[in-house]
């Protein structure tokens, strides 16, 4: 039932019109990693366009900073194959893979001041002193910290560390840029800007880019690609929109925006879900079970003679939360399932309905998303 | 209502409790100083007033009298010279062996994960556990004529004749290193490990070579902790006693051992008393200037 193909992947064709010659593909094939009996990384196959932005995103434990890692050259895989364009660097120490990399806590050089920390790659390069100087501040300008140079680390505030560790990770113009949860440890305002623009950096870089996250609302808003990771495997790889508007498994489902679940049941070509009747667009043809996401935003709030083209539950409001921009309604069905939904708030609708109050609810048959049940494989 | 009022701070009482709030926070600070106070009145009693009647013991000559006749006596006589330039000698070789035995140890340690490195530390630690003069007779029974270490070369046709591996200044280094050594890891190991390993990673990732790497980043960032460590072996080593005077056989004296001869075999207190008095204020300069070194190292954010 995924609507496969027809998603509309504008950064995918904004990327590899920006990506520059000097943009580099990587290919993974293969790539393995146990510690003891656990494996950390099982057969892991990726390829990462050339110019694209793609995140690994994940829960802890699930492998994306060990890919990363390994992608790096600081771990060495049990097996397997990482390609740089046409060039093996498996077995490539770190030093020599020419790539960009930021880290979650800055990894600045604390005995060197801004100007010698983002200098560092260049001096090693053996590039001449005025050139260096030159390129160091430019560098520093792209990130708003011209005239930074001469300043301790200990200094800078969080936010300008990042900035800094940025400008080092590109000022020797790395074909590949790896990012470790870059922005983990900054505040949440500042996060949300930062994010913006490592993005925006991106666009103008066109840099091939693996990014680490474990916050899946950052994994959205800036990446070509999303790869779920799930125990040291690949458990899809896709566009934040193709993976949000069907996750395709309760895992991905249930890491990637707000869902509740409801189990549904299917005989003899119809769905019963929560004692209603499912309309979807793709419904399984076989007898057995299969779950249905319910996000709360798509969710609505019916009232007397609507629900044209909805699937439509009855159940009661059990609590209401202010969120301010939304009120979030957790509710219970008729036969026992929890569902919330999200209603937005517009000011002067009055009080919250009081928990107990009977409710009607409705999801456009459009935004009904069916997932295999998962011990079955496909519905 | 009238509970409400009760809980406003401009109510009818007027009292916000400033005043005793103040004697609360003062009478916390003087419970924790108590807990300080034992310690200090045993500093006092057992170091500072007898240091201070050494120092006033110092300044007098054999009738009592108010003189500088010990200080210029040290400067007179050259015996004093040399024993201040032999404690200098065995000071500063024995921090430098020091230095190249534990900066790689150290190195080795902050590199294990912390359980096994936390049972290395076990075996460093180790020697604490026996008495210094256990240790220092332990090295006497190897390295004598008749030791093993003697015997074995012997036996095995390494060398004919009975090294002279004792009683002189290689006997006295040996057993000094072994003892001092710790103190050199210690600190080392403890700033090591404070070193972000992500450095290093960066590093790398920006071009740098594992060895370049390490002379530019780790290094640079070890240093507090070699000068913590090499001060404190320094000191250390000024004010020895047993070592020398066992693994020296006579033949090496630094300060203290002289302190000891004054005493016992002179009964020239005062002679002794300016000896320590020199003492201290050297190894207090030696104290100041390794806190600067080590402040400035920090200045340039290695301490964070």
């Amino acid at each position: 039932m995924r609507l496969a193909g027809d998603h509309e992947r504008p950064r995918d064709a904004a990327a590899s019109a920006s990506g520059s010659a000097t943009a580099l593909p990587i290919a993974v094939r293969r790539l393995s990693k146990a510690y003891g009996a656990v494996p950390v990384l099982d057969e892991i196959d990726l390829d990462v366009r050339p110019g694209e932005f793609l995140t690994l995103l994940g829960p802890s434990g699930s492998g994306k900073t060990t890919l990363l890692m390994a992608i790096a050259g600081f771990l060495r895989p049990d097996k397997g194959s990482i390609r740089f364009g046409e060039r093996e660097v498996v077995r490539l120490a770190p030093h020599k893979r020419e790539i960009g990399m930021v880290f979650q806590n800055y990894a600045l050089f604390p005995h060197m001041d801004v100007a010698r920390n983002v200098g560092f790659p260049l001096r090693l390069r053996r590039v001449p002193a005025a050139e260096i100087a030159r390129r160091v501040e430019a560098a520093l300008q792209m990130f708003q910290l011209g005239g930074f140079g001469s300043r301790r680390i200990d200094q800078l505030s969080g936010g300008q560390r990042q900035r800094v560790a940025l400008a080092r990770a590109i000022v020797f113009e790395p074909r590949i840029i790896l990012m470790d949860e870059p922005l983990s440890a900054l505040d949440k305002q500042l996060r949300e800007r930062m994010q913006i623009e490592l993005r925006q950096l991106h666009e103008r870089l066109g840099t091939t880019t693996v990014y680490v996250t474990h916050d899946q609302r950052e994994a959205l808003t800036m990446s070509d690609r999303v790869a779920i990771l799930d125990r040291g495997r690949i458990a899809r790889i896709d566009t934040p929109r193709a993976i949000y508007d069907d996750p395709g498994s309760r895992f991905v489902a249930e890491f990637i925006g707000e869902s509740s679940f409801l189990d549904v049941a299917v005989a003899d070509g119809v769905a019963r879900a929560a004692g209603t009747t499912i309309r979807a667009g793709n419904l399984p043809t076989q007898q057995g079970r299969c779950t249905m996401v319910l996000r709360p935003e798509r969710l609505h709030l019916l009232g007397p003679g609507q629900g044209e083209g909805m699937n439509c539950f009855d159940g009661r409001v059990t609590g209401a939360v202010y969120q301010g921009d939304t009120l979030l309604l957790q509710t219970v069905l008729n036969g026992g399932s929890p569902v919330a939904l999200r209603v937005t708030t517009r000011g002067g609708e009055g009080p919250p309905p009081a928990p107990g109050t009977p409710i009607r609810i409705g999801i456009a048959v459009s935004d009904t998303v069916l997932l295999p049940d998962e011990a079955k494989g496909a519905p | 209502m009238t509970t409400a009022s009760a809980f406003d701070p401009a109510g009818p009482a007027g009292d916000d409790h400033a005043a005793g709030l103040r004697r609360d926070q003062w009478r916390e600070r003087m419970g924790l100083a108590g807990l300080a106070a034992p310690a200090l009145l045993l500093v006092t009693v057992t170091m500072l007033v007898p240091v201070g009647w050494l120092f006033g013991l110092s300044f007098l000559d054999d009738n009592g009298a108010l003189s500088l006749e010990h200080y210029r006596r040290m400067l007179a006589e050259p015996s004093y010279g040399r024993t201040f330039r032999t404690t200098f000698e065995i000071s500063f070789v024995t921090t430098l062996i020091c230095i190249l035995l534990g900066y790689p140890l150290a190195y080795f340690l902050s590199q294990l994960p912390r359980r096994a490195a936390n049972l290395c530390m076990i075996a460093v630690l180790l020697p604490f556990w026996t008495s210094l003069l256990v240790r220092t007779y332990a090295w006497l029974v190897l390295l004598q004529r008749s030791g093993l270490i003697n015997t074995w070369g012997m036996k095995l046709g390494l060398w004919s004749e009975p090294l002279q591996l004792v009683h002189n200044m290689g006997g006295t280094l040996i057993g000094m290193v072994h003892i001092m050594l710790p103190f050199m890891v210690l600190p080392l190991y403890g700033t090591m490990r404070a070193i972000d390993r992500n450095l290093l990673r960066a590093a790398a990732s920006l071009g740098s070579t594992p060895v370049h790497g390490f002379w530019t980043v780790f290094f640079p960032l070890s240093l507090p902790g070699l000068a913590a460590g090499a001060a404190l072996v320094f000191v250390l080593c000024l004010g020895f006693y047993v070592t020398p005077a066992m693994l020296g056989g006579g033949k090496v004296t630094m300060v203290s051992n002289r302190i000891a001869n004054d005493i016992e075999l002179f009964f020239n207190w005062g002679a002794a008393s300016a000896l320590g008095v020199v003492l201290l204020v050297i190894t207090l300069v030696v104290l100041v200037l390794a806190a600067r070194l080590s402040r400035g190292a920090g200045l340039f954010g290695a301490g964070h």
